[in-house]
């Protein structure tokens, strides 16, 4: 143990080398080193497979392309999990600009997706779509935004963890779902999700998942554009940064945190209305699918910036879909295709530390 | 090789990313004697003893005890040479006794024998002359107390090499001569003692040997009884210079800002400002002197709207409309809005004043974004203020767009005056604008804080350095423990009247049931 002990002091202490933050970094390095943690990666994940399984790894690279691009319908496929992804990503964003923890982002899917699929029920047949569909949008945007004022409102009022507080949320708007769910479900009490036949998006140039791709589209440009060059987004950033020079300026850092938040909650609340009426056209406690918390690690690989955010959220999603491939056209089980995803994921975060430091070894010297 | 000498350095380097902190010092200290090393801030005096304490790893060079080579990876290994340092920031556990701290992480192989530890203790005390009551808890005890027992921590574990940092920094002047008084015991009894300070005063009344440093140079060390303050400072500063700071007489002179018997209490119920009333008049400089933490923060949070009063009252006479206006418990931007310049220039420079992650034009925009119906931001405006005050203050910096965090300290501090001052304000408040900052650039602000004296603002200066408020301010207001001690003309003060003042208060708030909180 004292061994151990020591080698960790010498190597804090710098005996053995120096991490040295970088003052800049060019970007072209920086992206230089992020392709080359994906390609060590993947060479990582081969030896992984060999020892795991017999397969060859070139082949099953090949096999992960396929299941994320192979067909026109998988490629589209792949673009609408990257839109729902990118578009809770874009929702948690501005909220943790503000450094306000958003763990919230899977309930306020789901009540954005609960209040969609009530309109599409009670209001379904007795409104045409072209009046219908606004009005799903408004109620999935109020209903999520309000979910996610709670926490907010408790933090500014009573400084309570908006980590927990928002995370617990998730839990209610789940078993609430769950309840409607199996209260809507056909025959009543069964189960089955209800399939919702009015109000649902219309198809796009013969592509039904088209219009989820363009309204994300939209809201990336618009988000970007609103924490780079509003007044708003930059009260955004000088809370996150320091409250005390917001107070000091005389920014209302609860009114601010209180706005940020409906925000936060509105863009889940669209992602949960596009899930429902127009990707999935049925309600399920999973209808998120983890994308509230998928979105975080989106966001933050992205440095909060909306365009990256494309980036970020097709990577994990191309991951996901090539990984499944894997182990269903192997007959794996789905843990094998998570060691994989895990190992690339891993690389790239890492990276990012090589991008901020570098390592100068210590010369060799007497004594040491 | 001499004898008695007890540390020595050879050759040392230490270089963090592209800057150079120490370059190629070498330097002794024998046993039986004080050796200051002295610099200004920056200078690479807490990097060079820090490397000896243990902290940090030379990048290069050689570091003798008792003659011998020694490696020092860590902290364990600086106390197994017997070397031990007093951090400016003490790392004390509040809720543990001072004999507690100082046992606190020592392997006794026979189980833990408290008494016979408090008898050591009272041992090393008595023998050097400490005052110290083993079994008071951490935060019971004043600043100076707290530095007593983590210079007996030091001690316990058999240091014969002190390294002290800054250590009179937060002590009042009766503090410094009773330290002073058990530094020189020390040295009496052979141990080899180090002080990192900046202040000559200090450096000539108590120790030996001087070693200068500058901009992470070693220039020399030499003898204090053979030198003076003035060669000193050129070696410290690199030129000759003249300590005078211009002082031109008040003009004009009406109340500006009258405060009148403000109290405010923190979440413990602790009084942080006590009855206090005082007031600012256009074209002079009211300097603010007091022991760091005795409320020079919350009084000036307090007039910008920052910090909420239990009573009293703040009041701004409009010079352009003659009104009297309160700004107790307004915010800082209903105080904008109701037509009120007021400038404050905070301690915080990077945590409060400025962000530290945005660059020069988005820090010009902090004070004036909101302006005008748009909902979007104007970036011309600030980005021509910046240009101004990168061309006119001569702020040395990349470009607009490095963010302000990596600027060197007097840049910032540059760039924050350059702001307040840019909002033409009628009340300017700067609270330690020099602190950390090179002579240049503290001779900078002085002159722009002159030349807001002279356009009639109403100037508050917080500051630590006595010398400096004696030169530039019109008066020095003395703040002891949250309460005024005395208001004195800056030109016919001493130094020493206004220590008795700064320490006046501790003794009346002890006697009136020990409120006296140490920040």
């Amino acid at each position: 143990m004292r061994k151990l002990d020591n080698f960790f002091l010498k190597v804090a202490s710098g005996s053995y080398g120096h991490i040295i933050k970088r003052d800049d970094i060019i970007w072209w390095k920086a992206w230089g080193i992020r392709i080359l943690s994906v390609f060590f990666a993947l060479i990582v994940c081969g030896f992984v497979t060999v020892s795991l399984t017999d397969l060859n790894p070139i082949e099953m690279y090949v096999t992960m392309v396929e299941g994320a691009v192979g067909t026109p319908r998988l490629t589209w496929n792949l673009f609408q999990n990257t839109a729902i992804l990118l578009c809770v990503s874009l929702a948690l964003t501005p909220a943790f600009k503000m450094k306000f923890w958003n763990i919230g982002g899977e309930g306020q899917i789901l009540i954005g997706g609960l209040a969609t699929a009530s309109c599409m029920i009670f209001l379904g047949g007795k409104l045409p779509n072209g009046v219908l569909i606004p009005i799903m949008f408004l109620a999935s945007v109020v209903a999520a935004s309000i979910w996610a004022l709670v926490p907010a409102y408790f933090k500014t009022r009573f400084n309570a963890n908006e980590t927990l507080f928002t995370l617990m949320m998730n839990y209610v708007a789940i078993q609430l779902v769950a309840y409607f769910t199996l209260e809507w479900s056909v025959p009543k009490g069964s189960g089955t999700p209800r399939t919702l036949e009015f109000g649902q998006l219309p198809t796009l140039l013969g592509q039904k998942y088209l219009i989820n791709i363009l309204v994300v589209i939209v809201l990336t440009v618009l988000l970007y554009i609103y924490l780079k060059y509003s007044k708003q987004g930059y009260e955004i950033s000088v809370v996150g940064e320091s409250e005390k020079t917001a107070k000091y300026i005389g920014i209302n850092v609860k009114k601010v945190i209180l706005r940020t938040m409906a925000i936060s909650g509105a863009l889940c609340g669209v992602a949960g209305f596009l899930l429902v009426a127009g990707t999935d056209h049925s309600l399920k406690s999973d209808t998120s699918g983890g994308r509230g918390f998928t979105a975080i690690m989106v966001s933050w690989l992205a440095k909060f910036n909306p365009v990256f955010m494309i980036v970020t959220s097709l990577l994990i999603v191309f991951l996901q879909k090539g990984a499944s491939k894997i182990s269903e056209v192997y007959r794996l089980n789905s843990s094998f295709s998570d060691i994989i995803t895990g190992i690339i994921i891993f690389f790239i975060i890492g990276s990012e530390f090589f991008i901020n430091y570098r390592i100068k070894l210590a010369r060799k010297e007497k004594n040491v | 090789m001499e004898k008695n000498v007890a540390l020595e350095l050879k050759n040392i380097t230490k270089t963090f990313g592209s800057v150079v902190a120490n370059k190629d010092i070498s330097l002794k200290v024998r046993k039986g004697e004080i050796l200051s090393i002295l610099g200004e801030n920056g200078s690479g005096k807490t990097t060079l003893m820090n490397m000896v304490a243990g902290i940090y790893f030379p990048d290069s060079g050689q570091i003798f005890a008792d003659g011998e080579e020694i490696v020092i990876a860590s902290p364990k290994d600086a106390f197994q040479h017997k070397i031990g340092m007093i951090h400016q920031h003490f790392k004390l556990v509040d809720v543990f006794t001072a004999a507690e701290n100082i046992v606190l992480g020592l392997e006794d192989e026979k189980g833990f024998d408290m008494p016979k530890y408090v008898e050591k203790i009272q041992k090393i005390t008595a023998q050097y002359g400490f005052e110290l009551d083993p079994y008071k808890k951490i935060y019971e005890m004043s600043v100076s107390e707290k530095q007593t027992v983590e210079i007996i921590k030091v001690l316990y574990r058999g240091a014969d090499i002190l390294i002290l940092d800054e250590p009179t920094a937060v002590l009042t002047p009766q503090e410094t001569v009773k330290l002073f008084k058990v530094l020189r015991n020390m040295r009496e009894d052979g141990k080899a003692i180090i002080i990192i300070t900046h202040k000559l005063h200090e450096v000539l009344s108590l120790s030996d040997n001087v070693a200068v440093l500058r901009k992470g140079e070693y220039i020399g060390t030499v003898k204090t009884a053979e030198t003076n303050e003035a060669e000193l400072t050129e070696m410290m500063v690199g030129k000759k210079i003249s300590l005078n700071i211009e002082r031109s007489a008040v003009e004009g002179g009406e109340d500006r800002l009258v405060v009148e018997n403000i109290s405010c209490i923190n979440r413990e119920g602790v009084k942080l400002l006590d009855n206090v009333s005082f007031s600012v008049r256009s074209g002079e400089i009211l300097g603010i002197a007091g022991i760091a933490g005795s409320g020079q923060r919350e009084l000036l949070e307090a007039i910008a709207g920052l910090q909420h009063l239990e009573e009293g009252k703040v009041i701004y006479h409009n010079p352009k409309t003659g009104e009297e206006e309160d700004l107790r418990d307004r915010t800082p931007l209903e105080i904008r809005q109701m037509g009120v310049r007021l400038a404050f220039v905070p301690e915080d420079r990077l945590g409060m004043g400025l962000v530290g992650n945005m660059d020069i034009v988005d820090n010009m925009m902090l004070r004036s974004y909101n302006k005008g119906q748009s909902l979007f931001l104007q970036r011309k405006a600030p980005k021509g203020l910046a240009e101004e005050i990168v061309d006119r203050l001569e702020v040395s910096t990349p470009s607009l767009a490095t963010p302000v965090r990596r600027l060197s300290g007097g840049n910032v501090q540059k760039v924050l005056v350059g702001r307040e001052i840019a909002s033409s304000p009628t009340v300017l408040m700067a609270a330690y604008p020099v602190r950390g900052l090179d002579i240049n650039s503290s001779y900078t602000i002085y002159n722009l804080l002159n030349e807001q004296k002279k356009s009639g603002v109403a100037v508050i200066f917080v500051g630590e350095d006595l010398d400096v408020l004696i030169e530039l301010c019109d008066r020095i207001m003395v703040i002891g423990s949250g309460r005024i001690t005395g208001i004195v003309d800056g030109r016919n003060t001493t130094k020493e009247e206004i220590g008795i003042l700064m320490t006046k208060s501790d003794a009346a708030c002890m006697q009136e049931g020990g409120e006296g909180e140490n920040a």
